[in-house]
Parts: structure tokens; sequence; C-alpha cells
């Protein structure tokens, strides 16, 4: 175990800035990270995720700005800082021609554990991570959830206090993702720092005691999820037209809301309320509309509200005035 | 524990996991002690008839006489192909997850290069190792004084140390490991146009320039020398030149790779 300093911010970063060129992909981030809980960084691809988790993590210089990681600077103690973090990647970082458990020994080995723990913490990692059936099989012919699973044990191999996992759980099924969250949280309930970046609104509600939402390499927006929420003021109406000349019926009587040509949707804007949803379907024929939901404000609203993008931004086309 | 510790403890992890792989694929191995041996027993039973009668200065030259004339060639195409695959794995590593994780610990930074280096002589002892142990029964002749195999096990060693280094940047500075694993062809190629296999004044001018200045011409003369117990100081000492040089720029060039790909 590596000894933790008396600080209570795990992290703690100002004004960091990373270029590519004349590409700004982090332009001045500020956040601190309390020691024992979970920040996850949120956004779009290409918002800087990966390049900010790659500078904490000391594979990258940055710019400018300052960062401590587990109480020491990323620039002057960069051997420091790793030898207080683990890191599980974007991409699998097991090597595929060892056996899980080989994968096990060769972290605690680089770890620089001596033979007895190395083999006990080999061993435990095994069990915790569901991996003891499989440990003498080479990596290769592990499924997706494995290898990941297997991933984020070699990254506990040397008793890491704070961890950063970038995009977890992409690429995993519903299933392992969830066994993957529940890992998280059992290294939170260890006391363990996580410091995840992802793309899932609900992932970040699950897991995360703080959300920073980053946007074309600035944060935008942070807060706990509830402080998030009451950001934007409610959640939608969402109507499945029963055809194209019904949507643009709809679409005519509803100005502001948006359409979907693809899927024929009418998404409204909404504060929850009974009496404006009675008042919003008042005028509508019964057969125009063949499905209605209705969404209360989530994390998906202010991501779109905040980030200014929407996933389905392609589809949207204008309402005809 | 210091980082001098820590640096020869994390290379010998770093060398029980090249180990392991080569282990896990033994017909890796297999094919690269197999190829040196394919082109000895090919040329010796195929062409050595023939070329045999064709040396200058053997009369009535025979199989075995070509098998003596060879047998450096073959060592040099020992070390030339042990080093695709070194290449080959230095680029894997360098271009999956994996190096990343190594840099974001706090091990030894050398250690994953040095793992390498140190795998690969190991698998050059054993290729080199083969091909002596082909060549003496089919009927390699030696005239070589202790000291004089001291020598020869000395310049195969530092042979082959330079070439690792020498690779291990051509591992760093391709792209993928495709890429890499044409490289090395060359230094398979090279015995052929130099005095691996035909004395070079047979050659035609042009050729034959080329053939006598380049590095591995020297290399061989000075195994061939030390093999018939003969060997003319001006050859070895280019030989050691030569694989001091290689060397150096191999690791030069791989320290420098190795810190623009992977990073401080």
């Amino acid at each position: 175990m590596v000894g933790m300093t008396t600080r209570t911010s795990a992290i703690e970063v100002a004004g960091l800035r990373k270029s590519y060129g004349d590409h700004e992909v982090v332009a001045g981030v500020d956040l601190t990270v309390p020691a024992g809980t979970v920040y996850a960084l949120l956004g779009p691809n290409g918002a800087g995720k990966t390049t900010t988790v790659r500078i904490l993590s000391t594979l990258l210089p940055a710019d400018a700005g300052q960062a401590q990681v587990a109480g020491y600077d990323i620039r002057g103690e960069a051997d420091r800082v790793r030898a207080s973090i683990g890191v599980t990647g974007q991409f699998s970082a097991v090597d595929e021609l060892l056996t899980g458990r080989e994968n096990l020994r060769l972290m605690a080995d680089l770890g620089h554990l001596d033979r007895r723990q190395a083999k006990s913490v080999v061993g435990r990692l095994l069990e915790r991570f569901h991996l003891a059936d499989a440990a003498d099989r080479r990596a290769v012919t592990y499924s997706g959830g494995m290898k990941r699973r297997l991933d984020l044990a070699m990254t506990l191999a040397g008793g890491p206090r704070l961890i950063f996992l970038d995009e977890p759980t992409t690429g995993l099924d519903p299933r392992s993702r969830r066994d993957l969250w529940g890992i998280v949280r059992e290294l939170v309930a260890d006391g363990v720092t996580v410091f995840l970046t992802t793309q899932y609104l609900e992932e970040a509600d699950q897991l995360a005691d703080r959300i920073g939402v980053l946007d074309g390499g600035r944060l935008v927006a942070e807060g706990t999820g509830a402080e998030l929420k009451r950001l934007v003021p409610g959640g939608h109406i969402e109507l499945q037209a029963a055809d194209s000349e019904r949507l643009a019926e709809l679409a005519g009587r509803f100005p502001e809301a948006s359409r979907n040509a693809a899927a024929l949707t009418v998404t409204l804007p909404h504060d929850g309320s009974l009496s404006t949803l009675r008042r919003l379907l008042a005028g509508i024929d019964d057969d125009a509309v063949t499905g209605l939901a209705v969404h209360t404000a989530d994390l998906d609203d202010v991501f779109l509200a905040i980030t200014d993008h929407s996933p389905a931004d392609e589809f949207l086309t204008e309402v005809p005035a | 524990m210091n980082s001098a510790t820590y640096a020869v403890r994390d290379s010998a992890t770093m060398l029980r996991r090249n180990l392991k792989h080569m282990a896990r694929y033994p017909s890796q191995t297999l094919m690269l002690i197999g190829l040196p041996l394919l082109f000895l027993l090919v040329f010796v039973y195929v062409f050595g008839g023939t070329m045999g009668a064709g040396l200058p200065g053997v009369p009535a030259g025979d199989r075995a006489d070509y098998l003596t004339f060879i047998t450096p060639g073959i060592l040099v195409m020992a070390v030339a192909s042990v080093s695709i695959s070194t290449a080959v794995s230095v680029a894997t590593d360098m271009t999956g997850g994996i190096i990343d994780r190594f840099r974001t610990m706090a091990i030894a930074k050398v250690s994953v290069l040095t793992g390498h280096v140190l795998g690969a002589m190991i698998q050059t002892g054993l290729a080199l190792t083969t091909v002596f142990g082909t060549a003496f029964p089919l009927g390699l002749e030696t005239a070589a004084s202790t000291t004089q195999w001291l020598g020869l096990a000395g310049l195969l060693a530092l042979l082959s140390f330079a070439m690792t280094w020498f690779t291990v940047a051509l591992g760093l500075v391709s792209p993928n490991p495709e890429a890499a694993s044409n490289w090395p062809m060359i230094f398979i190629m090279l015995p052929f146009v130099g005095s691996g296999f035909v004395p070079v004044d047979s050659m035609p001018t042009g050729l034959r320039w080329f053939a006598e200045y380049q590095p591995f011409t020297p290399i061989m003369n000075a195994f061939r020398g030390l093999l018939a117990g003969s060997p003319a100081g001006s050859d070895v000492l280019l030989a050691i030149g030569w694989c001091v040089v290689i060397g150096l720029v191999g690791y030069l060039w791989s320290r420098y790779l190795y810190r623009t790909r992977a990073g401080n």
C-alpha cells in the first residue's frame, strides 16, 4: 500500500491547458477531487476527457497549469504520482499472450511487492474479479467483459489509493457494465478515490459524487447529479406521429418543439405537471399520435442544454414556419 | 531500494515476461532458429558440391570445404533472424495499450527495452548454438585455439548485442508490428551480397564494391579467420568497430525514439 499525504484532496487542478497545433484540446480546466470520492468527467467524444486523464496520469505533459495528484506535482514528482495511482486506459492494456494470473503477477512484480505479498494479492484479485476459474487461461481467450475486469484488477495490483478509469464501460454489454459499477462502488467503500470519464450520463449519475461536464476542453458545468438536474427547468414529452403528414401538423402546432423526421417524433419541453400535459394534448386528434412518452428531467437534458450538442442533431430539421 | 536496484529488478521482471512469450509460442523461436539452418542445409547439400569446387585457394574443394566457408554467413543470418522477432515484439508493445500501463507505473523506464534486449540475446544464443551443433557433425573444420574460440564467442555476443539494439530502434520506429517485420529481412539478405556465400572477388564491379564495404563482410571475414585459426587483425578490428557503431547508433536511436514515442 502506498501512503497518502494528509491532504484531503486527491486531485487539484488549476488552469490546465493542452493544445495540438492550433487546436486547444484542454482549454483551462480547474477541478478538485476530495479523497475517497468519485469524480466523473462527462463529455462527448473529442471533449478532452482522455487528454485530461493522460495529463493527470503523467502520460502527457501539459502546456500550462498546475496539477497535484495524490499530493504530488505531476511535473516535478511524476514518479511519486506514478507510485500512488492506478490507470485503466480506454484501450485494453493486458498482455494477451500471458494468462490472467501471469498478468497480475507481472503487475505485482513491477509494483515491487515481495514474493509472498505478490502471491496473496494475485489470488485475492482473481477471486474478487471473478477470474479464478479462468486464471490459467491466456488473456487472448477472455471475453470483452473479462478482459476489462482483468485490466482493472491489474490497475489495483500495486494497491493504489487513487485510480483513473478512462471510459471503463465503453463497449461492454449491460450486464458487464453493471458488474463494473459494482466493483467501482466496492473500491470507494474501501476508501479509494476514483476519477473516471464517461460518455454515459447514467453512469456518471450512478457512480459519481461530483460530475464535471467537459465540452470543447472546458468545464461547462460542475456539481452533484442533483445540482446539475436543477440547471434545466423540466423534462420533455415525446409524441410519436402516425405518419409524416401528422408529424408536420404536430410540428406546426408546437413551434417550440423539435422534430425528428426519421423517427417521426416531436419533442416538447415539459415541466412535469399534469395540467400542462392536459393542455398540450387537448387539441391533438386521437389518431394523429401512436405513442406518448413523458420524460422527467435527467442528466441527458442537462447535457444537451449545456453542451449544445444533441446526439440526434443530424436528424433534426427546422420546423417549417 | 535505490533506482539502480529497481532497474535490475524491473528488467528481470520484463525479461521473465519475454521468456514466457517465447515459451508460449515455441513455434516462432523454432522458425527463427530453423531459417538459418535451412539455408545451411540447402547451400551445403544442393549447391555445396559445385560451389566447393569453385572456392579459390582450395584445391579440389568439396562440400565440407564449402560448409566451412559459409558457416560465418550462417552465423550472421542466425543473429539477423532473431532480430525479426525483436523488432516485432517491440512494435507490438509500443502499439498496444500495455506500454501506457507501464509508463504510468513507478518502474525503471529502460526496463521495457532491456527486457527485450536480454530476451533476444538468449534467443540468439540458442540459435548460434544450434548452428554450431549442426555444422560440426556435418563436417565443419576449425583450427581455432581456445583464445580464438573465446574471441569468436565475444565477437558473436557483441554482434548480437549491437544488432538487437539496432532492431529495437527499428521496432520503435515502425508504426505497427507488420511494418516492423519487414525491416530485418534486409539483414538476412545482406550476407549474400557480402563475403558470406561466395568470395567477393567473383562479383561484378559495382556489387563487389558494395560487398567489400558493407559492415557484415569484415564481420564474416573475422569469424572465418578465427574459425580457421588465422584471423587477420584488420578484419577483427573492423568487425569490432562496425559492431560498436551499429550498437551505439541502435542504442542512442532507441533511447531517443523511446523518449519521444513513449514520452517523458
